[in-house]
C-alpha cells in the first residue's frame, strides 16, 4: 500500500449510517435511525427481534446497500465510493442457500468464486475444498436436488472460497437441523477471519465477543454477551409492539 | 468419469441409444441453423413439405415418444392461427408452405432438445462464441463467458422455479383453494422475489464488479 495516510484496516464503521426508503404512500420509512459503531472484534453477534432491522445492518456493511445518512467503511474503504474492493473483501452467507447458488452444479458454483485463477487450478482448487468440507461425493450433483444442509455448506463454501477478509452470516443456521447447525457453526467458529453474525440463537451468540442489539431500527445494546444479551430477553419479554399497539385499543 | 446431466430437472432430454442420439451435438445444431436459415427463403408448399418430411424421418429415427411433442404444443396453437391468416392474406399454397416450412424448424428444435443433453448444448454455444469473440471487431460485443454464465444460470433457475409452482399449487390446494389463478400470481410473486435475491447474491459474490473491471 504505501504512502503517508495509512487507512486502519481490520475495522468496520457505522459513522451515523441511517437507511429510510419511500414507503408506498409516498412518505418515509425509517429501516435504520443514524448509527456509530467501531466492530474490531474477530466474532460479533448481532441479535433482535424479526423485522428490527439486522438485516439491514448486515446489508450496509457488504455495501450492498448504501447508506442514506452518514457513512459506512469497512477497512478503512468507504462502501460507497470503493464498493467492489468492499465487495472483495468481504463474504456475504444468508440463510437461505437456494438463491446464493449460481451455478448448476457445486463444482462449478465454487469455481465461480475462483475467477482469479487460471481455468485448470479452478476446477482443482473448487474440488480440493469441496472435499475439505465433506461434499467431495456431490461435485456433480445438481445443486437442486441437493439437501438444505448441504446447500448452506456449499454456499458457505463458494463465499469462503474468494478468500474474504470479513464474513457477514445473515442467520446462516436458522434453516438446518441440529447435527448440521453443529457443523456449520464449527466451521465458522474456526474461521481466521472477522465474523459477523445474526442470529436468534443466543447460544451462539454467547459464544461471540460482543453482541448487538437491534431494536426498531435502533442499537439498543452492545457490548459484552451476558450483558447485550439480558437486556434482549428482556426487551422479548413483552408483546411484540404492534400488538401492545392493538391491545391498548 | 461419468457426470450427472444437469438436463434431467429441464425434462427436455430423453436418453436414447440412436444415430440421432450419439450423433455430435455441433453437427446437429449446425443443421437445425442450416434448416432455419433455408426455410426462411422457401415459400413453394413442396420443397417446405420435403423439410418436414426429413425432420419427420428424424423424429422416428430417434424413435422418441409422443411426450417429447408437448414442449411444443403452445407453439402448435401459434401455428395453426398463423396458417389460418396467411391462408386468407395469400390463399392455400402459400399457408402450407410457411406452415410446413415452421413446423419443420420447430420439430427439429424438439428433436435436437430431446436427443442432446443440455449441457453439451451449452459447451458448444459457448465454443461457438469463443471463436466468434476471437474475431477482432465483435470480440468487443461477444463476451462467452458472461453468456456461460447466463446460461448456467438459467439452468440452476429451472428447478427452483418449478420448486416455487410446485409449492404455491401445494399452498394453495392446502387452503381448499382449485385452478391456475389461485398459484399462478404466488408463483410470479416468489419468482420475482427469487430473482431480487439472486440479483443480489451476483452482487455480493462481486460477479458484477469483475464484469466490469476486466
Ligand atoms: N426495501 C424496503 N422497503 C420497505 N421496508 C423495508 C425494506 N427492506 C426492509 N424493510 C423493512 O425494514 C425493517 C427491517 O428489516 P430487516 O430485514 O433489516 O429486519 P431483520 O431484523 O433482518 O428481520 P428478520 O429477523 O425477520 O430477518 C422491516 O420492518 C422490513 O419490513
Ligand atoms: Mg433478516
Amino acid at each position: 500500500m504505501g504512502g503517508t495516510a495509512v487507512p486502519p484496516t481490520g475495522v468496520l464503521e457505522l459513522d451515523g449510517a441511517g437507511v429510510a426508503v419511500v414507503d408506498g404512500e409516498g412518505g418515509t420509512r425509517t429501516l435504520l435511525h443514524p448509527t456509530t459503531l467501531t466492530l474490531s472484534e474477530r466474532r460479533v453477534a448481532v441479535v433482535g427481534a424479526n423485522g428490527s432491522g439486522k438485516s439491514t445492518l448486515v446489508r450496509l456493511l457488504d455495501g450492498l446497500l448504501t447508506p442514506t445518512t452518514g457513512a459506512v467503511r469497512v477497512h478503512g474503504l468507504d462502501t460507497r465510493r470503493d464498493g467492489a474492493r468492499v465487495r472483495g473483501l468481504v463474504g456475504l452467507l444468508f440463510a437461505d442457500p437456494e438463491a446464493q447458488l449460481l451455478m448448476p452444479t457445486p463444482l462449478e458454483d465454487v469455481a465461480l468464486s475462483l475467477r482469479h485463477l487460471p481455468r485448470r487450478e479452478r476446477t482443482e482448487r473448487a474440488t480440493e475444498l469441496l472435499v475439505d468440507v465433506g461434499l467431495g461425493g456431490h461435485l456433480h450433483q445438481p445443486v437442486a436436488t441437493l439437501s438444505g444442509g448441504q446447500k448452506q455448506l456449499l454456499a458457505l463454501t463458494s463465499v469462503l472460497a474468494a478468500e474474504p477478509a470479513v464474513l457477514l452470516a445473515d442467520e446462516p443456521t436458522t434453516l438446518l437441523d441440529l447435527r448440521w447447525k453443529a457443523h456449520v457453526e464449527a466451521l465458522l467458529d474456526a474461521l481466521p477471519q472477522q465474523v459477523v453474525t445474526v442470529t436468534h440463537d443466543l447460544e451462539a451468540a454467547a459464544r461471540a465477543e460482543r453482541v448487538v442489539v437491534v431494536d426498531g431500527g435502533r442499537i439498543v445494546a452492545d457490548g459484552s454477551p451476558a450483558a447485550a444479551l439480558a437486556t434482549y430477553r428482556d426487551l422479548m419479554a413483552g408483546l411484540p409492539p404492534e400488538l401492545a399497539a392493538r391491545d391498548a385499543r | 468419469m461419468s457426470r450427472v446431466r444437469v438436463a434431467t430437472p429441464l425434462g427436455l432430454h430423453i436418453p436414447g441409444t440412436s444415430v440421432v442420439h450419439r450423433a455430435p451435438a455441433g453437427l446437429k445444431l449446425a443443421l437445425l441453423a442450416a434448416l432455419g436459415t433455408v426455410v426462411a427463403f422457401v415459400r413453394e408448399p413442396l420443397p417446405a413439405l420435403g423439410l418436414l418430411g426429413f425432420v419427420a424421418a428424424t423424429w422416428l429415427l430417434a424413435r422418441l415418444p409422443l411426450r417429447a411433442l408437448r414442449q411444443v404444443r403452445g407453439v402448435a396453437v401459434l401455428l395453426v392461427a398463423l396458417g389460418a391468416f396467411r391462408w386468407w392474406a395469400a390463399g392455400p399454397g402459400a399457408a402450407v408452405g410457411m406452415v410446413a416450412g415452421l413446423s419443420a424448424v420447430v420439430l427439429a428444435a424438439a428433436v435436437v432438445t430431446a436427443t442432446t443433453p443440455t449441457d453439451e448444448i451449452v459447451a458448444v454455444l459457448v465454443r461457438g462464441l469463443r471463436a466468434l469473440a476471437r474475431v477482432p471487431l465483435l470480440g468487443r460485443v461477444v463476451v462467452p463467458e458472461s453468456f456461460a454464465l447466463a446460461v448456467a444460470l438459467v439452468l440452476r433457475t429451472v428447478p427452483t422455479l418449478l420448486d416455487v409452482a410446485q409449492g404455491a399449487r401445494d399452498a394453495a390446494r392446502a387452503r381448499g383453494v382449485r385452478g391456475p389463478r389461485a398459484w399462478l400470481l404466488p408463483t410470479l410473486l416468489r419468482t420475482v422475489g427469487h430473482a431480487v435475491r439472486t440479483g443480489e447474491a451476483i452482487h455480493a459474490r462481486g460477479l458484477l464488479d469483475t464484469a466490469r473491471t476486466s
